[in-house]
């Protein structure tokens, strides 16, 4: 019984690492109805700016991640202005495309930069651990569930209170009706590039002591991320955080319990099912469309 | 240009619209067959890849391009051809008949695999098939028995009714040639027949299509089938090609190569697969010639324009340091993807029509003939 309760914990925490990535791609498909297929390695491009400013620069822990989260909003700035804004309007598919262009271009470009080595910071997180009766877990996987827990709420109460929110929930629907109504579209969706660059970069941030910093890294995450943005319903940001859990879980349950081969199988096998059952994921809207 | 005057339907559906095109492509087709003669056998092998790349584009075009079904998922329907032939040739079933078996089991596959899409589009569909090609690699590096697991499967020569066609030989290339032009063949007659016309109702609204009697379900199921048929064949040959399959051949990456093929080559017509297919194979070859000649040309043309010797030399050496740093390759890959969606979102056949019509209005030409149209309101989810 421990082990299940030890095992569905590291499951959370793993779900949780998911659940922030998903958050990124959910954003972006939120306020624009484009899929960023770069976004793990927006993340490994976070983790390699704050080891730049950490590791290389010797700056403070809290000054690197403010530096690194904002050095990526800037970058997710500049991508949305150069590359995403002149295809906006363009069939679905080619927009998918041009960000799994970005994400090869990033991949090797990090390489090349930074190098092949894994690299790794000094966090405050990097030791230690919190101890509940016999359950172990560690500071560093702690502080991402804390800190994607709040990086959720924030954003969900940012996009259904504000004004700002809605603007962008309104541009998603119907661009052309959204500029219609005086909101600034393409203002909009270069902060949501931003917001979404910022996301991901907290992400690699927080990863950096888990997964390590590699150019690699964003892909592999990423393509568990994906699934459970899908399995919560593209639009929906709580549903990023459930699908991240539920794959995560999943995921790490199938490992413990299953025979090798499965861990790896299974959230695409229940990704698939849920699929075929509710095509439109979890928390995703079912509308019919109007002729 | 020439007006071709059409009286009767059939006229206007016939593959070849005058004479003229039987003579190009007669002539296209005269110097195919005469390439293995005069060409080395670097070269040959690269257009054999050619030739398999094509038959899986044309496969992805007529899912992607003419159905408007996203898939990321092809690399698994070329793992399941490419399979089926190591196995059944280790059981001694003879090529003629596991040819056609790979094709209709992986046919099978691939409508299992359509099901599923419809229900889902979009994001929802690649999704799918993502988690598709992945299970499917889990479970050849799972199936021991059959697959001999990460070790990967060696194919032997492949044996055409007692005849041994070697990878490497011209009949080989001869062999692939021909499955070519036949899947382009059929390719074109599916499409002006009512099926493909079907096909590319659905993709311009599947709404309009169902209305107009279409049965969705059936024309999507049939058009997944085709393509994973298609796709298996080019397994067999890839398979008889590499002469080695392992699992790691058949990553996610590979699927996208497929689908570069055609956003390079062009997603609307048969044409784009070809020179998608051209263009992906050979851009490979070039870089590697590219990188050992370029920075020697930068440096003489440097030296030749005033600048010291040992700065020239310098130049050499740091240009030649950035041609061989690792990942380089996929640095351009990404960089071409992206240059041509953003400035020649109808590939390469797009280009060569565009210069194509350029000559023949010759001063009348207008930029606007090509241009899309964008569209805002379109919102995908509420299909």
């Amino acid at each position: 019984m421990l082990d299940f309760i030890q095992q569905l914990v590291s499951g959370i925490a793993l779900g949780c690492v998911y659940g922030l990535i998903a958050l990124g791609f959910v954003l972006i498909y939120k306020a624009t109805e484009v899929v960023n297929f770069a976004q793990g390695d927006l993340m490994m491009l976070g983790g390699f700016f704050v080891f730049t400013f950490i590791g290389l620069m010797g700056l403070d822990y809290w000054l690197g991640f403010l530096f690194a989260v904002c050095g990526m909003a800037v970058f997710g700035m500049a991508t949305e202005r150069i590359l995403i804004r002149p295809i906006l309007g363009y069939p679905q598919f080619s927009i998918v495309m041009a960000t799994i262009g970005l994400g090869y271009f990033l991949r090797s470009v990090a390489g090349m930069i930074w190098g092949t080595d894994d690299l790794k910071i000094e966090t405050p997180f990097s030791a230690g651990v919190l101890r509940i009766g016999n359950l172990v877990l560690a500071h560093d996987k702690l502080s991402v569930i804390v800190a994607t827990v709040i990086l959720c709420a924030v954003l969900y109460a940012f996009f259904n209170f504000t004004r700002l929110g809605t603007a962008m929930r309104a541009t998603s629907e119907n661009m052309l009706a959204a500029y219609y109504m005086g909101i600034p579209v393409k203002r909009v969706v270069s902060l949501i590039w931003a917001i979404s660059a910022a996301v991901a970069a907290c992400a690699g941030v927080l990863l950096a002591p888990i997964t390590f910093i590699h150019s690699n890294v964003g892909l592999g995450l990423g393509l568990k991320a994906f699934p459970a943005a899908v399995l919560g319903g593209f639009g929906s940001i709580p549903g990023a955080l459930v699908g991240g859990l539920i794959i995560g879980v999943i995921e790490t349950l199938a490992g413990f319990y299953l025979p090798q081969g499965w861990k790896d199988v299974m959230p695409y096998i229940v990704l698939l099912v849920v699929l075929l059952i509710r095509p439109q994921g979890l928390f995703g809207p079912s509308m019919r469309k109007k002729v | 240009m020439r007006f071709v005057f059409k009286t009767d339907y059939d006229q206007d559906i016939r593959i070849l619209k005058h004479g003229g095109y039987w003579w190009s492509y007669g002539v296209l087709l005269a110097v195919l067959i005469a390439v293995p003669f005069l060409v080395g056998s670097y070269l040959q092998s690269q257009i054999v890849f050619v030739f398999i790349y094509a038959i899986v584009g044309v496969a992805l075009m007529i899912l992607t391009g003419f159905t408007g079904q996203a898939s990321l998922g092809h690399a698994a329907f070329l793992a399941i051809g490419a399979y089926v032939a190591a196995y059944m040739q280790k059981l001694g079933v003879p090529f003629i008949v596991y040819f056609p078996l790979a094709a209709v089991l992986t046919g099978i596959i691939g409508a299992m695999v359509g099901f599923p899409a419809l229900r889902l589009h979009g994001i929802y569909l690649v999704i799918a098939t993502i988690a598709f090609a992945f299970i499917v690699e889990e479970v050849l590096a799972r199936w021991e028995t059959v697959t001999n697991g990460n070790e990967g499967m060696r194919v032997k020569t492949l044996d055409l009714v007692g005849m041994p066609v070697p990878r490497d030989s011209a009949s080989f290339y001869f062999l692939c040639l021909l499955v070519l032009v036949g899947v382009i063949v059929l390719a074109l007659n599916l499409l002006r027949s009512p099926t493909g016309r079907a096909f590319v109702a659905i993709r311009d609204s599947e709404t309009a299509g169902k209305s107009m009697g279409i049965d969705l379900a059936a024309y999507k199921v049939k058009s997944f089938a085709i393509s994973a048929a298609i796709t298996g064949m080019a397994g067999v040959l890839f398979a008889h090609k590499m002469t080695f399959i392992s699992p790691e051949m058949f990553t996610l990456l590979l699927s996208i190569e497929f689908i570069m093929v055609i956003i390079i080559g062009g997603a609307f017509g048969v044409h784009g697969a070809v020179f998608g297919a051209i263009f992906m194979v050979m851009v490979d070859p070039f870089l590697t010639a590219l990188k050992d000649d370029v920075p020697v040309l930068a440096a003489s043309i440097a030296s030749s324009l005033g600048m010291a010797q040992d700065a020239a030399g310098h130049l050499r050496d740091k240009m030649s340091a950035i041609g061989s740093a690792a990942g380089l390759k996929g640095a351009i890959y990404g960089l071409i993807i992206m240059m041509f969606i953003l400035f020649e979102p109808y590939g390469l056949y797009g280009r060569w029509l565009k210069v194509k019509l350029f000559f023949q209005l010759f001063p009348l030409y207008k930029r606007a003939t090509f241009k899309r149209q964008k569209t805002y309101v379109k919102s995908e989810r509420n299909r």
